[in-house]
């Protein structure tokens, strides 16, 4: 086992070897923890580092048979559109497990879901045989459930069982789908395989195409999640640990928006043209709900999570514009949403650990109290807002360029969630960070501590790197999101319903 | 000749072993008895050692006795489940004042009838193999005396028991009558080619009523709550796992082979059955208050799903049933294993509440409860997941996507129920007193052989499902 087969694996094995230590040696639990999430921080560079930018397809490809009379195989690799999201996962690990020190009920098992959680989230990451992916795909469901129901707040059980139930309705779906599409391409081509790259190649009649990719869309809509789906969402960020909401919008929220352009779209590219308008629609609507309802919380957090539902839905309106803008700034844009919204919730957190209350009202002045917090608060505020200069620009930008080529309409609506954003993050921001230090409770806040700065450093700093060179991060994505909307390219440019942009080369106008 | 008895070794030798035991029990003093277990243990060791050696041995009487492969994969189930239940019920027997040695000899005897019923190419055979095991168990159910419910248990199991065989009997009588044979596969020579005498669908419909509740389809399956609630915890286990699965090999082996061709006279009222079973099933399984009752729906529901392979049959849908009936045995005996690891006063410890943080009490058993509620709930990578996908591979692949969608759905409503035990496993607190737990050394090595069961056959699906082809293999 070698590479991304190790890099999958060693956090479960350090899971297992959590369970040799004794409970009460908590922080032997926390460095074993912390040491494996960092070594496979380690590894996921060398992954990069061996990472062809000019090749588009898999790379790193191991491959082994697991159920032959199946035909499921064991396929991981990477391109592209993975890379970067293999890496944030690899980077976040450990910032989550640091932000974790606060926890001190249950650390053995705690730590040890994290590190499953690590496992299934970078294996469905780089899974390329359909079986295989559904696996990873559900075992990152299990420890996330018992992160928000054994160390989340009041509404712990109501929100795990929900985010499960939700999750479920859609991958069960998807399961069937899977086998659906195994199966007619074994009636088709005489050979059982669940290898996504050989089930690409199969072309089947519209209305089978519809379904399956109802089935997948669905499940990953969910996740998104998309506009009306998004409802386990508020429950789930809101009452998980502060880890546990890092985890789930810096990563999880990204495995539905790639499953679409690493699964859905490829392998079902008829059909996703034909739901382009419908998902688009949809999106602009998630954008523009999402930063309304964001707007009026009184919970910090939970206008962060809104947030989320806003942003996600730029990263689907790029992603169904179907052209190189458009998928660039998705991928690129999910990147942003992972670094940006990761730091604020983890910026929630520190408040909350000092004051134990997420309430806007709560708070004001602390620019005064915690300097340093307030001013790493504004630069994650404007990544997130998408000032130019960082990386949220960069996402935005090509989101909106792709979005105007299929669709001007509905990129001017879109437009305006920029606007929005801005408004409800900045107000948010002057009511928390400026104006008096009223309250006698903030005047006791201590600013960041070095633990907390060490969390923070890495995440600003990559907003800072990725909004003002982008070029190693787009370059690299370019190859593999142009090969993935290769089918549906070639299928629009065949039906006049939808126009698309020609994908030339002034990709990077962005910057 | 003697060769011809060979297929008769496996169900012969666990007679001999169930009454070596009860001899044993009269000259072992009370509270010493563990000698029985393991006399038990070794002769169903024995028996499967014995089955897989001379497996494809000529078939005794007439070769209405087989020995094939089919017929062995089952034997091993059966003698696998057999021995686990009698390792789990070892301290719980022994607390219940329930008598040991007929404890222990009842499994075996109802193990031999199984392996009567697994091997059986007739139906009469087949008859007094149901038989055999099925009055084993009806004694078993009611062996906890002190309690009212276990008598009421098998006094129901007994009643409803009885009704199902007088079915299963009229059938067999009714299927003669048309064909003049009881012998499997001359009956399908008997229909080959001539339009299917009303007489004998008659009879096949009453046999299907006989097997529906011995494997407790909906709506067929009334009893099932109150006996499987009432039976001491050990019975229940051996009752939802090796009872069903027993009939299920029946039900495989008439249907799936020998009357293949009649697949359109019973096809769709099978999968009205199963699709009713997997749905009531797991609706009443969500109301329930009760664990133990919980996993009896479930078991219901488990059903349901198994039959999806009898409505997808050929080769894939034979597999998958094979391949299912193996790992609902390792996570259904494994979760009724945790269940019987709880105690309380004056009654069975059964109640959702009971299991309110045992995850910081009993890490490695609550541990092990995770794992098979979660593969019931069908999570890979674990047995129930493999399982599943599976069944629903195989109707896909005939046609029924239909029950494939039905069975997803099934599970989704599922998740909820199994989930609530690790709910309360992990996010409540209090339950059951930690001195009330059985220190059952056991107990728990039957808990931890069927959580690696359940592991390994979810990651490495392999071996057990070649085994299941060649089993299929052998039916043709």
């Amino acid at each position: 086992m070698t590479g991304l087969s190790l890099l999958v694996f060693l956090p479960a094995v350090g899971a297992v070897a959590l369970l040799l230590v004794p409970r009460g040696a908590v922080r032997v639990l926390f460095s074993v923890a912390f040491g494996v999430s960092l070594i496979a921080f380690l590894l996921s560079l060398c992954v990069f580092s061996r990472f062809d930018p000019n090749t588009a397809g898999m790379q790193a490809v191991e491959r082994a048979a697991w159920i032959p009379a199946y035909g499921i195989e064991y396929i991981v690799g990477v391109d592209g559109l993975s890379l970067f999201l293999v890496l944030l996962t690899a980077l976040i690990m450990p910032i989550a497990i640091l932000a974790s020190w606060t926890i001190h009920d249950k650390v053995k098992e705690y730590l040890f879901f994290m590190l499953v959680l690590e496992t299934g989230m970078l294996g469905t990451l780089v899974a390329l045989d359909l079986f295989l992916f559904y696996v990873f795909w559900e075992v990152m469901l299990v420890p996330m459930y018992f992160l928000i129901g054994v160390w989340g707040g009041q509404r712990r059980l109501y929100a795990a069982v929900k985010f499960v139930i939700y999750t479920m309705a859609g991958s069960l779906l998807m399961l069937v789908a899977i086998i659906f599409l195994a199966t007619r391409n074994y009636q088709v081509t005489q050979t059982l395989t669940f290898n996504f790259q050989q089930l690409a190649n199969l072309r089947l009649p519209f209305h089978e195409q519809m379904w399956l990719f109802l089935a997948f869309a669905l499940s990953f809509a969910i996740k998104v999640p998309l506009f009306p789906l998004h409802t386990w969402l508020p429950d789930a960020h809101v009452e998980a640990p502060t880890a546990g909401s890092v985890i789930l919008a810096a990563i999880l929220l990204k495995m539905g928006t790639y499953g679409f352009i690493r699964f859905a779209i490829p392998l079902f590219p008829e059909a996703a043209l034909a739901a382009a308008p419908y998902i688009m629609a949809l999106a602009v609507i998630g954008i523009v709900y999402g930063a309304m309802v964001a707007m009026m919380q009184d919970d910090i957090k939970k206008l962060v999570a809104y947030s989320s539902v806003s942003h996600l839905g730029f990263v689907m309106l790029g992603l169904f514009a179907f052209n190189l803008q458009g998928a660039q700034g998705a991928v690129y844009q999910m990147l942003n949403h992972g670094l940006s919204t990761g730091a604020l919730f983890l910026i929630v957190g520190m408040i909350y650990d000092r004051r134990h209350t997420r309430m806007i009202a709560d708070f004001g002045g602390l620019w005064k109290q915690m300097p340093l917090l307030s001013a790493v608060f504004l630069i994650v505020t404007f990544s997130s807002i998408g000032l130019p200069g960082l990386n949220g620009f960069v996402g935005e930008f090509l989101i909106l360029l792709g979005a105007f080529g299929a669709h001007p309409g509905w990129a001017s609506i879109a437009a305006t969630g920029v606007v929005l954003g801005a408004m409800y993050m900045l107000w948010m921001f002057r009511r928390v960070v400026f104006g008096p230090l009223a309250r006698p409770e903030n005047r006791l806040m201590p600013d960041m501590s070095p633990r907390e700065i060490a969390m923070l450093a890495p995440l600003v700093a990559l907003i800072v790197l990725m909004g003002v060179y982008p070029q190693p991060f787009l370059s690299r994505i370019k190859g593999s999101a142009r090969l993935a909307l290769e089918r549906v390219e070639a299928q629009a440019m065949a039906t006049p319903l939808v126009r698309v942009e020609s994908a030339g080369e002034g990709s990077n106008r962005g910057r | 000749m003697a060769a011809d008895y060979v297929a008769l070794l496996p169900a012969a030798e666990v007679l001999v072993t169930a009454l070596v035991v009860l001899l044993l029990d009269l000259f072992t003093p009370a509270g010493e008895k563990e000698p029985l277990v393991w006399t038990s243990i070794a002769g169903l060791a024995l028996a499967g050692w014995l089955a897989f050696h001379f497996r494809g041995a000529e078939g005794a009487f007439e070769n209405t006795l087989l020995l094939d492969r089919f017929a062995v994969f089952f034997i091993l189930v059966f003698v696998a489940v057999a021995a686990l239940t009698i390792l789990t019920s070892v301290d719980y027997v022994r607390e219940s004042a329930i008598r040991e040695g007929e404890f222990y000899a009842l499994i075996l005897l109802s193990a031999a009838g199984m392996i009567v019923m697994a091997a059986a190419n007739d139906l009469i055979l087949f008859f007094l193999g149901l038989e055999t095991m099925s009055i084993a168990v009806y004694v078993l159910a009611g062996m906890w005396r002190a309690r009212a419910e276990s008598a009421e248990a098998a006094m129901k199991y007994f009643l409803i028991g009885a009704f199902a065989t007088g079915f299963f009997l009229y059938g067999i009588a009714l299927i003669y009558g048309a064909t003049g044979t009881t012998h499997l596969a001359r009956i399908a020579d008997a229909l080959r080619g001539s339009q299917v005498p009303l007489l004998f669908a008659a009879g096949v419909f009453l046999l299907l009523v006989g097997l529906a509740f011995k494997v407790a389809a909906v709506p067929f399956h009334f009893w099932v709550p109150d006996v499987y609630d009432g039976a001491p915890t050990p019975v229940t286990a051996f009752m939802a796992v090796a009872v069903k699965a027993a009939a299920f090999a029946g039900w495989a082996r008439i249907f799936l082979y020998e009357w293949s061709p009649l697949r359109d006279e019973w096809g769709p009222a099978v999968k009205a059955l199963a699709i009713l079973t997997m749905t009531l099933g797991n609706v009443l399984a969500v109301t329930q208050s009760s664990v133990k009752r919980m996993l009896a729906y479930s078991s219901i529901a488990h059903a349901g799903y198994l039959m999806i392979a009898l409505v997808a049959g050929g080769e894939m849908g034979g597999q998958a049933l094979l391949f299912y009936v193996a790992s609902y045995a390792a996570m259904t005996l494994g979760a009724f294993g945790g269940l019987a690891a709880l105690k309380a006063d004056n009654r069975e410890a059964d109640a959702y509440a009971d299991f309110a943080g045992l995850g910081y009490r009993r890490p490695f058993l609550a541990m092990a409860m995770s794992l098979f509620m979660l593969s019931l709930a069908g999570f890979p990578p674990l047995a129930g997941f493999t399982g599943k996908f599976y069944l629903f591979s195989a109707a896909v692949a005939s046609g029924h996507t239909d029950l494939a969608i039905i069975g997803v759905l099934n599970s989704l409503v599922s998740v909820y129920y199994y989930l609530r035990v690790i709910l309360m496993m992990y996010m409540e607190e209090g339950g059951v007193d930690a001195k009330t737990f059985r220190n059952a050394p056991y107990l728990y090595t039957a808990v931890a052989v069927a959580a690696v069961a359940t592991v390994y056959l979810g990651v490495l699906p392999t071996s057990a499902l070649d085994a299941s082809v060649g089993a299929i293999a052998s039916l043709r």
